[in-house]
């Protein structure tokens, strides 16, 4: 019997080896993957990113089980955590934390290191997401490595995404600095029994005040004045919930799944649901055909062209714009 | 295709709460450039055979200092050949006296490493047994 047909068939050994094969870039597993394909599409793909230590691998597992308990959904975790960029190895340690959730064949986490790959997440995640669809594993819950500001790739890939603070974490200046706050459909407030998180939680709401302008009234000189959102519409938008959490307790984690919940409906209420898997496929479709333009490209080029005209790029003879075109005519020329 | 990453499991059955060694040789392994997936303390031996078939590694390092060696690795052993996860290698490390090495080894055991053990010895030890199954495995 085909992998494929396996997984299918709920074999949890053959799922763990199809994402072995896309992580490696297995031959094997492209074809695998492609007769899955058509099973796609059904999960709900739920994104976990924050700086590190703000206890996103706590709040991951809480969430699981929230949904292994209350909602009887099958959930895959897929948590990514950084490659050495010095010898290529990495310690993944995500599953500490998840121990809860061991013995429940509801439940399948896999670890996955980033090899080199920006972004917070690693080249083949989109790949392993659609495997553990496939499956028939409902809510996929996928963790970042530690992200800084600008990791927002998790946002294409995700139909929700949340962005995980903590109390203590340089909150006033960083809530401010776009980016990965952007990307938040919820903000969650982690460690919320920690002191300092009143301050934590007002500079979220303060920058989420900024990006998301709505009406508001202001006391002024003793008068109330009104200040109309710049545009308002019929269509509602959405405006990300701040929720504190106390992962390790379990503590605020029903009202985030709520909120979760309630974004999904959101999601699928104003077609946002369709448009986002319209744009990660795209993605997937550019990235693909950039990745096999350039080896076909490379095929048809000469490696002693390629050398000659890198050697004028980098005795400043060329500018890297006039060497890709070089490169390029040298192929109309041999057609 | 990219490079075939060796991944390797190192887990802590049993009750003892010292994970110093666990860490070093974890350590060690993701300086060789393996990727490994740690578990953390006081694991069951289902939940490492769990853990082992989700991630599907080619190795399974267990630390045990609590003295209960022989009677979990054959649980442990037991519940990974029950989940197909025959080819993978397990290697022990800990306290182990010397008399049990054999019997350890007849199980399946592919090393037993005490304290003093070289981590040098360890990353070898793996990397040879991988060249030999990689080499076996279609391209």
């Amino acid at each position: 019997m085909r992998l494929a047909e396996s997984i299918l068939a709920g074999n949890r050994r053959a799922l763990a080896r199809l994402l072995t094969w896309i992580e490696n870039e297995d031959p094997r597993g492209f074809a695998e993957l492609d007769a899955l394909f058509p099973h796609t599409g059904k999960a709900f793909l739920i994104g976990v990113t924050g700086a590190p230590g703000t206890g996103k691998s706590s709040l991951v597992n809480s969430i699981a089980l929230h949904y292994r308990q209350h909602h009887q959904r099958k959930v895959a975790i897929v948590a990514v955590d950084p490659s050495s960029p010095f010898t290529g190895g990495a310690v993944l340690g995500d599953r500490v934390r998840m121990r809860d959730l061991s013995g429940d064949p509801g439940v399948f986490i896999r670890s996955m290191a980033s090899r080199g790959s920006l972004g917070g997440l690693a080249q083949a995640t989109a790949r392993v997401v659609q495997a553990f669809d496939a499956a028939g594993y409902e809510v996929i819950l996928i963790e970042t490595v530690g992200a800084g500001q600008a990791e927002v790739d998790i946002a294409k890939l995700a139909h929700t995404t949340l962005v995980v603070e903590a109390p203590g974490l340089g909150d006033d200046v960083q809530a401010i600095k776009a980016g990965i706050l952007e990307i938040a459909d919820i903000l969650v407030v982690n460690k919320a029994d920690r002191p300092g998180v009143e301050n934590t939680e007002r500079a979220l709401r303060g920058m989420l005040e900024l990006a998301h302008p709505v009406r508001r009234v202001f006391r002024h000189h003793g008068k109330s004045m009104v200040v109309d959102a710049p545009m308002t519409s019929d269509i509602e938008t959405w405006i990300p919930p701040i929720q504190r959490t106390v992962a390790t307790q379990g503590t605020g984690v029903p009202e985030l799944v709520e909120a979760i919940e309630k974004h999904a409906q959101h999601l699928r209420e104003n077609g946002d649901w369709d448009k986002r898997n319209r744009v990660r496929l795209q993605a997937e479709l550019e990235d693909l055909l950039r990745e096999t333009l350039i080896r076909q490209l490379r095929q048809r080029v000469p490696p002693e062209t390629f050398e000659r005209i890198l050697d004028d790029l980098v005795a400043r003879r060329l500018s890297p714009r006039a060497a890709a075109e070089a490169i390029l005519s040298s192929t109309r020329a041999t057609t | 295709m990219s490079e075939r990453k060796i991944r390797v499991l190192i887990a802590k059955p049993g009750l003892d709460g010292h994970d110093r060694g666990a860490k070093v040789v974890a350590r060690a392994l993701r300086d060789a450039g393996m990727e490994v997936i740690y578990t953390g303390l006081r694991q069951t031996p289902e939940m490492i055979a769990e853990a082992a078939l989700q991630e599907d590694v080619d190795v399974v390092g267990l630390s045990i200092l609590s003295g209960a060696h022989m009677a979990l690795v054959p649980r442990i052993l037991d519940l990974l050949r029950a989940n197909g996860l025959d080819d993978v290698l397990v290697f022990v490390g800990g306290i182990i006296p010397d008399d049990d090495m054999p019997a350890l080894r007849e199980m399946g055991v592919s090393g037993v490493y005490g304290p003093g053990a070289s981590t040098e010895a360890i990353v070898e030890d793996i990397r040879t047994a991988m060249q030999a199954k990689f080499a076996q495995e279609p391209h």
